[in-house]
């Protein structure tokens, strides 16, 4: 027997040399400015650019936009890298993979031709305003309006517990039109009757920016209507919910991988009643469950990851992922946190970080109790 | 108990078996054919009744280890139902710590004269072959232990004691033996080579592991389905069971559990398969399908509500029946002990 090939997925050297380079950005440029960041509460727009100048943000989009070109392991493999250097800012898989997606498959050519360079130099920081004071998971729950003046609409409304939204400078808006909801690109910089509120203090995930959004008769021109067609909206943003979910997980499993690397580091070093923490039963077996729970998620992760770049992951199976993966790393971040003892209150320790940027990945992208219901919907 | 004819119907529908070569009379699949016998079983609300036992983990000890004599006597006859098979490993004094068994032989002229005591023996009270471990070397740890073929028809000083009652698996006997000075051949050793036993016995567990978590995976899927068709039917307060928030989200929970045990079995196997399966992968799967089957069950039998509670519903046999799989195999502490061993 030799044991078991690390994934299942079908990394290239292409791969592998965004890995390098990304594994460097974060360790060496990111991570070590996090707890400033933490203090501004959000990433300065430099280290956008310099992502950008690395060829690390919206690698899938196409070459003629100015993007790699890459598919989907692109992501995955950036994704990866981030959560292991313990980098919460900035939040370049929204920027990459949620926001320039919605550009890529529905903008009309001119929209992509002029947004998507900005997005991918890092420039422009993306960020998506679908959350409202008073509609959160329950999109139908909408106010914010756009109506048609001449050549142009007419943004009126706020949104809420927008990521990025303090730092984005496009940012895809949902609005309610005569025809549903409809998705608009609104580029921020210079943009009367548009502002977004400081950073939201949270309870976690404190170094990247999360705002209010206000539009007061803000004028944005028609052709900013995502894909030119009202009312394609709702669809859009539904048809995008698996693959968000998706990478959710991703980031759920590879916080409880760096969870526990940091728990069985920690137990072979700090020593109790004269052996090690990790020569206590009790230590190896919460160790043993972590362990295996997280191999499971990552055979569970990776399988829908296969399926998904095969085009057969449904909307039931990514809500498993997402509720199943988040709501297991909050168990295994907790169970680890426990067997730092005192030190695992203490922020010095990235363990502590790791507890309270979890609670949240329970609650966006649809909490787990959405997710249920849609899993419940199909029995 | 079932009755003996099973196994001969088993064996001519060809279910007996499905792995061993052809040429022993055996099916030639592979893991996905015991996979399959053991989910059809186990859907159809019996799937304690230890044909796997037979066919998946004692065939091969035969078919592995077994000299071609020892293979070309016995196999065959596995395969046909005509021989029932049991294997005997745990001892009053000794259950997942192995090495300790009692149960011994000492060499006399030709052959062994076995000493001993075994319990909770599957399949005993049919079994015409029975694997024996037992210390040809007390003093000789791992290295001490040998594996040997006992058939019972005529053995004298070995006695079958009753079958035991047990909490769930009530279709499958479970027994003690008693040896007492039983006479064994010099061809009744495994392989014929003394001191192989314990390895054989480990390099074993991680398909014994393997069929395992097959069995819990299958156990859950059935259990959960019953309770969907259950939640449809069953009306109250004027609305379907499953209408209910909390209905739905139990339900959709196990459907999560069992999608994702699925998923990890069938990547289990296609490691197997491919010789990649080690004895840590064989520890997670047992222990986590074992656990999730008795929680998923567990969450299955309260819709039920009373009925969850009467044995004539599957789901109550289901329950009691899927405690046993975080005992047998080697308990899930002792998984959890050897995967936190290698951290």
């Amino acid at each position: 027997m030799t044991g078991a090939p690390a994934t299942m997925l079908p990394y290239g050297e292409e791969h592998e040399l965004v890995r390098a380079t990304a594994k460097r950005f974060f360790e060496s440029e990111c991570a070590p400015h996090q707890e400033s960041w933490e203090t501004t509460g959000m990433a300065p727009p430099e280290i956008w650019r310099r992502a950008g100048e690395l060829g690390l943000l919206c690698p899938r989009i196409e070459e003629e936009h100015g993007g790699l070109g890459g598919d989907f392991l692109y992501s995955v493999v950036l994704t990866e890298e981030q959560v292991r250097a313990g980098v919460t800012a900035p939040v370049m898989s929204l920027h990459s993979d949620v926001v320039a997606p919605y550009l890529a498959h529905y903008g009309t050519e001119a929209q992509k031709a002029e947004i998507l360079p900005k997005m991918i130099s890092g420039e422009a920081v993306g960020a998506i305003g679908m959350t409202e004071p008073g509609a959160g998971s329950d999109l139908r729950g909408m106010r914010m309006t756009a109506r048609r003046d001449g050549d142009a609409y007419i943004l009126d409304g706020q949104k809420t517990f927008i990521s990025n939204g303090a730092s984005a400078g496009v940012i895809i808006t949902a609005a309610k039109t005569d025809e549903g909801i409809s998705l608009f690109i609104v580029e921020t910089d210079d943009l009367p009757g548009f502002s977004h509120g400081e950073p939201l203090k949270k309870l976690g995930q404190r170094s990247a920016d999360v705002a209010e959004l206000f539009f007061d008769d803000v004028r944005v021109p028609a052709d900013r209507l995502l894909g030119g067609v009202e009312g394609q909206g709702f669809r859009q943003m539904v048809e995008r919910l698996v693959e968000e979910r998706l990478l959710t997980g991703m980031v759920a499993v590879g916080m409880m991988e760096r969870a526990i690397d940091h728990a069985v580091a920690y137990t072979q070093g700090r020593m109790a009643f004269g052996k090690r923490i990790i020569d206590f039963q009790n230590s190896r077996f919460k160790l043993a469950e972590a362990e295996t729970n997280a191999r499971v998620a990552r055979i569970f992760l990776e399988r829908c990851i296969l399926k998904f770049i095969d085009g057969r992951l449904d909307e039931s199976e990514a809500a498993m992922l997402k509720w199943w993966t988040t709501d297991l790393q909050g168990k295994i971040v907790d169970d680890c946190l426990q067997l730092f003892g005192g030190y695992g209150y203490m922020l010095e320790y990235p363990i502590s970080n790791m507890w309270l940027d979890s609670r949240v990945a329970r609650i966006y992208g649809g909490a787990n109790e959405v997710m249920k219901e849609i899993i419940g919907r199909t029995l | 108990m079932v009755s003996r004819d099973m196994w001969s119907k088993a064996g001519v529908l060809g279910m007996l078996c499905t792995k061993v070569d052809p040429a022993y009379g055996g099916g030639g699949g592979d893991l996905f054919h015991c996979l399959i016998v053991l989910e059809e079983q186990t859907r159809a609300g019996f799937g304690e009744l230890a044909f796997y036992l037979h066919s998946d983990i004692i065939a091969p000890y035969i078919e592995m280890y077994g000299t071609d004599e020892q293979r070309e006597r016995y196999l065959p006859k596995l395969a046909t139902g005509e021989i029932v098979t049991a294997i005997a490993m745990t001892e009053p004094g000794a259950g997942s710590d192995l090495q300790n068994i009692s149960t011994n032989v000492r060499r006399d002229g030709n052959g062994y004269i076995l000493n001993g005591r075994k319990t909770f023996i599957s399949n005993a009270q049919l079994a015409d072959l029975i694997i024996v471990a037992a210390k040809t070397d007390p003093a000789g740890g791992a290295k001490g232990m040998s594996l040997f073929l006992l058939e019972t028809k005529d053995a004298e000083g070995f006695a079958l004691g009753r079958n035991l009652r047990k909490v769930g698996c009530k279709a499958q006997d479970t027994s003690e033996l008693f040896f007492d000075d039983v006479r064994l051949p010099a061809d009744a050793l495994l392989g014929g080579v003394e001191g192989r036993g314990f390895y054989q016995l480990m390099e074993r567990l991680p398909e014994e592991r393997l069929i395992m978590a097959m069995s819990a995976v299958a156990n859950m899927e059935a259990a959960l389905d019953e309770t969907i068709a259950h939640a449809k039917d069953r009306e109250m307060f004027g609305q379907r069971l499953i209408d209910f928030q909390n209905t739905r989200f139990t339900l959709a929970e196990c459907k999560t559990m069992t999608t994702v045990a699925r998923a990890y079995l069938e990547h289990s196997i296609d490691l197997f398969i491919d010789g990649h399966f080690d004895a840590r992968d064989g520890a997670m799967a047992k222990w986590w399908t074992t656990e999730k089957c008795c929680d998923v069950i567990d969450e299955c039998l309260q819709l039920f509500g009373g009925y969850g509670y009467i044995r004539e519903t599957p789901i109550a046999r289901r329950y009691a029946d899927a405690r046993l799989g975080r005992i047998a195999g080697g308990t899930n502490e002792i998984m959890k002990d050897l995967i936190g061993r290698a951290l």
